[in-house]
């Protein structure tokens, strides 16, 4: 009797062992596994080295709840956290130079492994956007921006709005696909103004 | 009143012209590319494979013929349309570049560094075999229906890896993979983009690579396609068949299911 | 050495289309490198046909001929089994001759 259950444990002792883990891993193991694996999956080129992938918070928590839809709670946290760390300009002057916004929003290069570290860096806006309505190659990732201020107001609190949307547009929409281009250094404090004024400037092709 | 109603409609017929503007150009776009399908110079590719694959090659002088994709030694036919898979014999989840480098170093003799070596080609001074080699392989499973199986623990745990790591948000952008292609009807510029999250979507984007990138005057293969996808998100390099870019084929792959295998393709 | 040209060619009726494909850079020399120094022109510049060793098509092409260049034509006449040869020579001399059965 005994050796038959001794032998009984045995045999399922074994076939535990050759079947390995009974169940999969669980989907925090599989995040901890994938963010492991993907660090792990990258060498530094050019001026993109590995601390590109280290997430800060709002990244850690737009990646947690991709594919779903997170609670009014945790949007308005990650809002907040963005706003508050808005760089206004210190002279309280929104627009700058329209013409140069444009040639900003064409640039679609800046920050690749493949860019000059030392050449143009732009904002790549045709890329989502439509912007000025003489250009036709337009992408539709993001909302049209054409007759943006026509139809929002040209008043210091739409340039504000304006301004702080290029700035960091997770401080207005969490989880935002737009990059944050002020709060991330890919754009200057002249740029983020030459292109707000690209939008709100009264003479510029956006409003015409 | 008058005036505003002929303003209006002058507007508006502006708004149209700008539409229509934007319809010709996409019409004339699909037709460039219904002119391109014949003559695709990915057969050239395709040709230099099927040499390279049944040559003796390496310090060991042995051809590709013994080497295993899946479906047993030497068996081309339909073996990427059911890639990636797990290989005992590697005790590791591959794509078919990665189990291509896996018969260099193990069959042929070659050292992993010099398997690994320039497989982006750049012009006719600079040619990857292993561009060569995925055309021709590929080229044989065209018309089969993707089967990737994903039955094998590790081939489940690279789905679920690789699937995370789509919606990963990072690089100095805040990009992942979704930004681009986890929405239906969107393009970037000019370019539709696909939404790899629907089946759809999926099939369209995976069945048809490798292609011959017209702006790249290369076959590009999938690895490629990954490599450039993180360059533009600003992330660093993308290491040539590393686990993550298997983790992230395999999603894609297994997504593609049931699809017939249309490449090797020809894009812009 | 440049890659073998793929040459497909089908008889209809009373004619004969072929189709090649050839790999070259066509180079048109008028392309800098990231250092900035012109890359130099490089292209095939003459192109013959024979059917049976009789010429059935000539070209003369330049730069504006893209890379990998396809080529398509018909000519009256052909019959399954005859030879099809196509030639290319470029502006440094390098030439390049392969043939094809019709179909």
């Amino acid at each position: 009797m005994k050796t038959i259950i001794s032998v009984v444990t045995l045999a399922a002792g074994t076939a535990m062992l050759l079947s390995g883990c009974a169940s999969p891993p669980s989907d925090a193991e599989i995040n901890a596994r994938a963010t492991a694996m993907l660090k792990a999956s990258f060498a530094a080129r050019g001026q993109a080295g590995l601390d590109r992938l280290d997430q800060d918070e709002t990244q850690k928590a737009c990646t947690t709840y991709a594919g779903k839809v997170p609670g009014k709670d945790v949007t308005d946290r990650i809002e907040k956290v963005n706003f508050e760390s808005i760089k206004w300009p210190a002279d309280g002057k929104y627009l700058g130079n329209w013409q140069n916004g444009e040639k900003i929003a064409q640039e679609g290069r800046g920050k690749q492994f493949s860019d000059d570290p030392a050449g143009p860096v732009g904002g790549n806006c045709y890329a989502c956007h439509q912007v000025a309505p003489q250009e036709v190659s337009y992408g539709t990732i993001g909302p049209s921006l054409y007759q943006f201020a026509k139809v929002r107001g040209y008043g210091p609190d739409i340039q504000k709005y304006a301004y702080g949307k290029i700035w960091n547009a997770d401080a207005y929409s969490a989880c935002s696909n737009m990059p944050r281009f002020g709060h991330s250094n890919i754009l200057s404090e002249q740029q983020v103004k030459d292109v707000t004024a690209l939008l709100m400037d009264p003479n510029s092709p956006v409003n015409k | 009143m008058t005036r505003r109603v002929v303003l209006a409609a002058t507007a508006a017929l502006v708004l149209a012209g700008v539409a229509l503007a934007q319809d010709a150009t996409v019409e004339g776009i699909a037709k460039y590319r219904a002119a391109l399908q014949d003559g695709n110079p990915a057969e050239l590719w395709e040709a230099r494979g099927e040499g390279l694959w049944k040559t003796a090659r390496g310090p060991k002088k042995v051809t590709f013929e013994k080497c295993d994709l899946g479906l047993g030694p030497g068996v081309v036919k339909g073996a990427y349309a059911q890639l990636p898979r797990y290989f005992p014999d590697a005790d590791r989840v591959m794509d078919l570049e990665t189990r291509l480098v896996h018969c260099m170093v193990t069959q042929q003799g070659y050292t992993l560094a010099d398997a690994k070596k320039g497989p982006f080609g750049n012009g006719n001074e600079s040619k990857s075999d292993i561009e060569a080699l995925v055309a021709y392989v590929t080229s044989e499973s065209r018309g089969v229906k993707m089967n990737v199986a994903a039955s094998h623990p590790k081939e489940q745990e690279a789905y679920r890896i690789g699937e995370r790591m789509f919606f990963f948000r990072g690089g100095s952008h805040d990009f992942s993979c979704a930004t681009c292609h986890a929405e239906s009807g969107k393009r970037i510029r000019l370019q539709d983009l696909p939404n790899l999250t629907e089946k759809a979507g999926a099939q369209l984007a995976y069945t048809t690579w490798p292609a011959y990138r017209v702006s790249q005057g290369e076959l590009r293969t999938f690895q490629w396609r990954l490599f450039d996808c993180f360059r533009q998100q600003r992330f660093p390099a993308l290491e040539f068949t590393s686990d993550g870019s298997i983790a992230l084929t395999m999603f894609l792959a297994r997504n593609a299911n049931g699809a017939a295998f249309d490449a090797p393709a020809i894009k812009r | 050495m440049a890659d073998p040209m793929r040459i497909r060619a089908n008889v209809t009726g009373d004619s004969t289309e072929v189709r090649v494909l050839m790999s070259h850079e066509m180079e048109t020399g008028q392309r800098k490198d990231a250092a900035g120094k012109t890359i130099p022109a490089w292209f095939i510049q003459n192109v013959t046909a024979t059917h049976n060793g009789k010429n059935v098509l000539t070209a003369q092409w330049g730069p504006a001929v893209s890379k990998n260049p396809f080529l398509s034509f018909k000519f009256k006449g052909g019959a399954k089994g005859d030879k099809i040869q196509i030639t290319w020579v470029d502006n440094r001399g390098d030439k390049r001759t392969d043939e094809a059965l019709i179909a």
